[in-house]
Order: C-alpha cells, then structure tokens, then sequence
C-alpha cells in the first residue's frame, strides 16, 4: 500500500553512523503502568527510547528496572542525566550509563533552574566537552539559543536538542523562528526535546523542517497514552511530509480559490 | 565469625562481613551483576572486575540501573 508520505522522498534520520527509522523518540517515564508504557512505545513506532539512571532499590519486592519491560534488541536505549544540576553529575550518570552496555549514546541534560528546569548552558557545553572526548555521542539537551546549539556542534555533539517549551509544560512550540534558525544553521542533526502537549505541537515542530522530535509527559499523562502514543506518531509523520512538501506563502489578504470569471451577470 | 565492617549503599548504612568483594556483596543483596552497574568510591567497577574488589570500611558504593525517564 501506498501512503501519502512514501510520496515524499525523504532520507531517514541518522545520528552520527547510526540510522533510525522513526523521527519520533519517546521516554519512559510517568506511565501510570508498565503495560501501558509497552503498548505506548509500541504505538508511538518509536525506535529510540530514553531512561534515566537511578540507584537500585535494594528492598527487592519493589522491582523498578525498565527493562524488564524493553526488550533492547527492539528498542535503542538512550540514556539521559535527567536530575543532574552540574556538569560533573552530568559526566558520572553518563558513565554509570555507557557501562550498562548498551550503547555510547547519551542524552545529556544539566539542569539550570528547578523552577524551569531550564538547562545550565555553561555546564552543558562543558560536560559535552568531556564526555565527547571520552568517546560518546552526546545528543545535548539545550535552549533554543542559535549560539549555545552552534557551540554545542563545535564541542562534538551528535545531535542538539533544542526544547520546544519547557519540560513536562505541554505548552507547545514557543519559539519555532529559534528552532528553525537552529536547524538552518546546524549540519548535525537538530531533534526537539520536550514541551509538546498533543499532536498538533509534534506536526508544527517537525513542520520547521527539524530532524526529529523527543517526548515524554505529552504521552504518559494522556489520558489514553497508548491512543495518544499513535496520535503521535501520524502527527510527527505528517509535519515531516508538510515540511518536506513545502507550504504555500502566507498571505495577509484572501484570494479566491474559484474563478473570478465566468460570473452570471 | 567474620568481623563486620560497616559500609554506605546507595546512601544506606549496612554492615557486610570485612573482607568482602562487590561480588558477594552483590550476591547477599540478591542482586544480578548483569543488571546494576556499580560504583565504589566514586570509581565505576566493571562485571569483571567484581569479584577482586574487597569492601572496607567506611565504602561507599552505589548500584544503580535504568529506570523510567525522558
């Protein structure tokens, strides 16, 4: 069967040598339980799926690991240092996560503010430095700052992630003139991260053309996750498809669409 | 008997026999070493490197793993 977007040729997303074949990544976090996070992920066709890196609970009747639940040869692990407010948290989380072994992908986040949870740009571009040199593929969880994304690029990020609003917000795209500036001026890819609240966010986000698109919350606290999990995933591929088939120019002043001849008198 | 030696565990206090590797120490928590990744002294230990890492007193260790997250 033919759908709309096989009608678009597009290349598939991939980040630094690794191909993906989902725009779409989606978290773990927040489902009210394990089978609804499973059938979400499954609806969403995401491929990669972020963690977080927590302590163990040593009382054992309270297993909390997420991979009972992934199976990692279906899905991409990438981990992330959620909760890290310096770049030296930032550096250890990443390195207790690159030993789990599944992979050297890390989404680094260091957290500025935790009103905001706006992230620390300083911190950021120096755990980026570090981590980069140790061999990870840092995919840097950032404003929607052109300067700090171009700088991230310069320390060897594989991908910036710019936020669309902030995280857990639903507010949406606040800022897409920043996003769009971020994703002209970048050659790594640009994959927004955070802020979406329903499916149109997901479709305007990939419409300013960026690589892809991360969420969480926008999911897991639907009111039908799995449902919105698919919501989702048409919505990502539909703003790929508009963005890749170029809108119309916006005007201020209608024009018809029906002839303007051919009137009765 | 063993003389115990007091350790901290993801920020618990526990008493482990002296002498002990993380291995065992792992064991007695009935934990998988595939399935935490530990951390002694703020230094990560691989798999298997385990089982020659003897515990001290005053340790610190952490045993962490993946958990739900954005």
């Amino acid at each position: 069967m033919t759908t709309a977007v096989e009608t678009v040729l597009d290349t598939p997303l991939t980040i630094d040598g690794r191909t993906f074949q989902s725009r779409l990544m989606v978290g773990t976090g927040k489902y009210p339980d394990m089978d609804t996070m499973t059938r979400a992920i499954e609806a969403s066709g995401a491929e990669v799926v972020t963690v977080a890196v927590r302590r163990v609970n040593l009382d054992r009747s309270k297993e909390t690991s997420v991979l009972h639940f992934l199976d990692p040869k279906r899905v991409f692990l990438l981990a992330n240092t959620a909760g890290c407010y310096t770049a030296a948290d930032a550096i250890r989380y990443a390195r207790l996560a690159r030993e789990a072994g599944f992979n050297d992908f890390v989404k680094l986040e260091v957290i500025g503010d935790e009103e905001t949870l706006m992230p620390d740009v300083q911190g950021l571009l120096e755990a980026a430095k570090v981590l980069v040199q140790e061999g990870f593929k840092v995919l840097a969880y950032t404003n929607e700052d052109l300067v700090t994304a171009l700088r991230l690029e310069d320390a060897g990020c594989a991908a910036v992630m710019p936020l669309a609003s902030p995280i857990g917000s639903g507010l949406g795209l606040l800022n897409p003139l920043s996003v769009r500036t971020i994703k002209r001026r970048l050659h790594v890819p640009v994959i927004v991260d955070a802020g979406v609240g329903t499916a149109s966010d997901a479709c305007v986000t990939m419409e300013q053309g960026v690589d892809g698109i991360l969420m969480n919350t926008a999911i897991a606290a639907a009111q039908d996750p799995v449902a919105m999990a698919h919501a989702m995933r048409l919505a990502t591929i539909a703003g790929r498809a508009a963005y890749l088939a170029g809108r119309m120019p916006r005007r201020e002043i209608a024009m018809p669409s029906s002839p303007t001849r051919g009137m009765l008198d | 008997m063993k003389q115990l030696v007091e350790v901290v565990v993801n920020g618990e206090r526990k008493q482990l026999a002296q002498g002990a590797t993380l291995l065992e120490v792992l064991a007695e928590l009935e934990l998988d070493p595939r399935a935490v990744v530990v951390e002694h002294n703020r230094r990560i230990v691989r798999r298997p490197g385990l089982g020659d890492v003897k515990v001290a007193a005053g340790d610190a260790i952490e045993l962490v793993h993946f958990v739900g997250g954005g």
